[in-house]
């Protein structure tokens, strides 16, 4: 009894001792960054030479952004719009391309390499020249008109977010590089018995991807729309992001307004990826992964 | 006698819609296969679909290598698509002394190779921490670590770049290689993630023989753990090199003007352009900044990352479908 009790303790310690750094890391460089961020989005702050001039302000710097700022629910309502679609293009697309590549096909390490080159280049520099050099979009998009289809037949506030995603597509296309990965991951874990079971009881590939494939990579799906959307707000083209930065140096509205924003940004980050949980995690039904151990 | 009539009638079709099922069954052998993923039309499909896409995927890369190399009338002729009539390697010389690459390359390892090991090595020992011992505040901890997962950089940047400042980290890659000795960082909420998953797969009975033997918790990671995790080891080294050399958001906050990593040349690409080449060498220098001569200059930044790719490719690959980035 004490025997195991002394045991007990001694594996909670060295749990301790491995998770130190994190504990000291997360204190210095996260808790104590976020309280400070948190106090000043609730004062002026002016950063002078002689040190850090703050005055409390309560919600003012909250109620500027809502009601004041010319730019920043126009710039966050855009770039949701814009995440709605660009979300399940992505999650959809890994998912095909993960599909694909799991198949008994030749040539397979060629086509993974392809596939997850992006994910090595993609930083914000290079492809902000890729960009502004017309590299980006599929040139065949342009030639059948489909631009001036969308704006001839949509109201602008919707036809403008979906025709900066036709033309961002390629770079769209290639932040899907992890959630192939993820995707693939989960692919293999499928116990490969089902889908025989499945195949000689004379189901058809269609029906075997809508009835075992989908369902036991569902949680996946989550584990993919939660990084896409992290992945896409914590990017630092976007727009909101940028108008963020520029408050941050702005002398009229300072350091304190621009946590203000930063803030409000992760509320809303947080709730969009709150509602996705719980949607994902309601019906939690029928999972051929765990049935098949 | 009508009836017998009908019934025959009935027969012979029934008679003739078999014969015709077998041949169509024997065709839909060929063409779909038995399984329904073996059939040359299926084959065909998922080839000409990977094909397409691979093609989509790297038109990019396709367009910037073309452009780099087209000399200016090149650039200006409309008929020149893909192959420039004469390599222009020119476009290559002016973008290595824009960028000032030595120095610059110099300058993104140190800050990307640097801060990687002590991502490496830090988030092992806390991925471990979490993968095999029980101790109190464990979820709560791992919920953290989703937290800081998801909290933009911009909410902790500011507060983080004072802290620097006071005790005069700035301009070194001292402010990114600091929070990475202590798990934190670039990322670092996925490397612990993802060396959690991997050390969970690790059979328990290798420990256990290890501590019969007599080694302590950290010997027996070091020893006996780690030498057998280099596939997560190299998956989550290659991550954290590339996202640190691809950073630019904190790197020119926390360096400023002292030490400048080759995207943030690329960023000041145009003026550092005129600068080099400006009017003071009128003549055969006075070529005007364009489009290939920028190009060759995001060639040459995402070049050193190529060339790592193409060698690590086959581990970045094999070694996550095999652990699995995540689990369930």
């Amino acid at each position: 009894m004490l025997l195991r009790l002394i045991r007990k303790r001694r594996e909670m310690f060295t749990g301790y001792l491995f998770v130190l750094p994190w504990i000291i890391g997360f204190l210095l460089f996260m808790a104590y960054p976020i309280y400070f961020s948190l106090n000043m989005s609730f004062n002026r702050v002016l950063i002078t030479s002689e040190g850090i001039n703050t005055t409390f302000v309560a919600w003012d710097n909250f109620k500027y952004a809502f009601l004041s700022d010319p730019q920043y629910v126009e710039e966050l309502v855009v770039f949701i719009q814009q995440v709605v679609f660009i979300i399940p293009i992505v999650v959809i697309f890994s998912m095909l391309v993960a599909l694909l590549i799991n198949q008994p096909i030749r040539f397979k390490g060629l086509f993974r390499g392809i596939f997850f080159l992006p994910v090595v280049i993609t930083s914000g520099e290079v492809v902000k020249e890729l960009f502004s050099q017309g590299a980006t979009s599929i040139p065949i998009v342009e030639r059948y008109g489909i631009v001036q289809f969308l704006e001839a037949n949509f109201s602008s506030t919707w036809s403008e977010p979906i025709i900066t995603v036709i033309q961002q597509l390629i770079i769209i296309l290639w932040y899907s590089g992890v959630q192939i990965l993820i995707f693939l991951a989960g692919l293999q874990k499928v116990n490969s018995q089902i889908y025989e079971a499945a195949s000689i009881d004379g189901a058809s590939p269609w029906e075997i991807f809508w009835k075992i494939t989908l369902p036991s990579i569902k949680p996946f799906i989550l584990v993919n729309i939660v990084y896409t959307t992290v992945d896409l707000f914590t990017n630092a083209l976007n727009g909101v992001i940028g108008l963020i930065k520029e408050h941050m140096f702005k002398l009229n509205t300072g350091f304190g307004y621009a946590t203000a924003l930063a803030w409000i940004y992760f509320a809303i980050i947080f709730v969009i990826l709150l509602l996705v949980v719980l949607i994902f995690s309601r019906n939690e039904d029928y999972n051929p992964r765990k049935a098949g151990r | 006698m009508k009836q017998g009539i009908a019934s025959i009638m009935r027969a012979a079709k029934a008679a003739d819609k078999k014969t015709f099922e077998n041949g169509w069954n024997k065709s839909k052998k060929f063409l779909l296969g038995r399984q329904g993923n073996d059939g040359i039309v299926f084959k065909l499909v998922v080839y000409a679909l990977l094909i397409s896409i691979g093609f989509v995927y790297l038109y990019p890369i396709f367009y910037m290598i073309s452009q780099s190399l087209k000399s200016l009338q090149d650039l200006l002729d409309p008929t020149v698509l893909w192959l420039p009539k004469s390599l222009h390697l020119d476009n290559y010389i002016r973008a290595w002394h824009v960028l000032d690459f030595p120095r610059a390359f110099g300058a993104s390892l140190l800050n990307s190779v640097l801060p990687a090991i002590a991502q490496t090595v830090s988030c092992a020992l806390v991925g471990y921490g979490f993968a095999r011992f029980r101790f109190p505040g464990k979820n709560v901890m791992l919920a953290l670590i989703l937290l800081t997962f998801i909290i933009p950089v911009q909410v902790v940047m500011i507060p983080l770049f004072l802290l620097f400042q006071q005790y005069g980290l700035l301009g070194s890659p001292l402010p990114f290689i600091v929070p990475a000795l202590f798990a934190g960082g670039i990322k670092s909420a996925l490397f612990i993630l993802i060396y959690l998953q991997f050390f969970k797969t690790v059979p328990k009975a290798l420990e256990e023989s290890a501590q019969i033997d007599g080694a302590g918790a950290f010997k027996t990671f070091f020893r006996i753990i780690l030498p057998i995790s280099v596939p997560a080891i190299v998956v989550v080294f290659l991550f954290s090199l590339v996202w640190h050399w691809n950073e630019t958001y904190t790197t020119s906050l926390y360096l400023g003007e002292s030490m400048r990593t080759l995207p943030l040349k690329l960023q000041s690409f145009d003026l550092a352009y005129s600068q080099t080449y400006s009017s003071s060498n009128v003549g055969m220098d006075a070529v005007n900044i364009n489009e290939s001569i920028k190009l060759a200059g995001t060639m040459l930044i995402i070049l050193p990352l190529l060339t790592l790719y193409l060698f690590a490719q086959r581990w970045f690959v094999e070694v996550i479908d095999k652990t699995g980035i995540t689990g369930e």
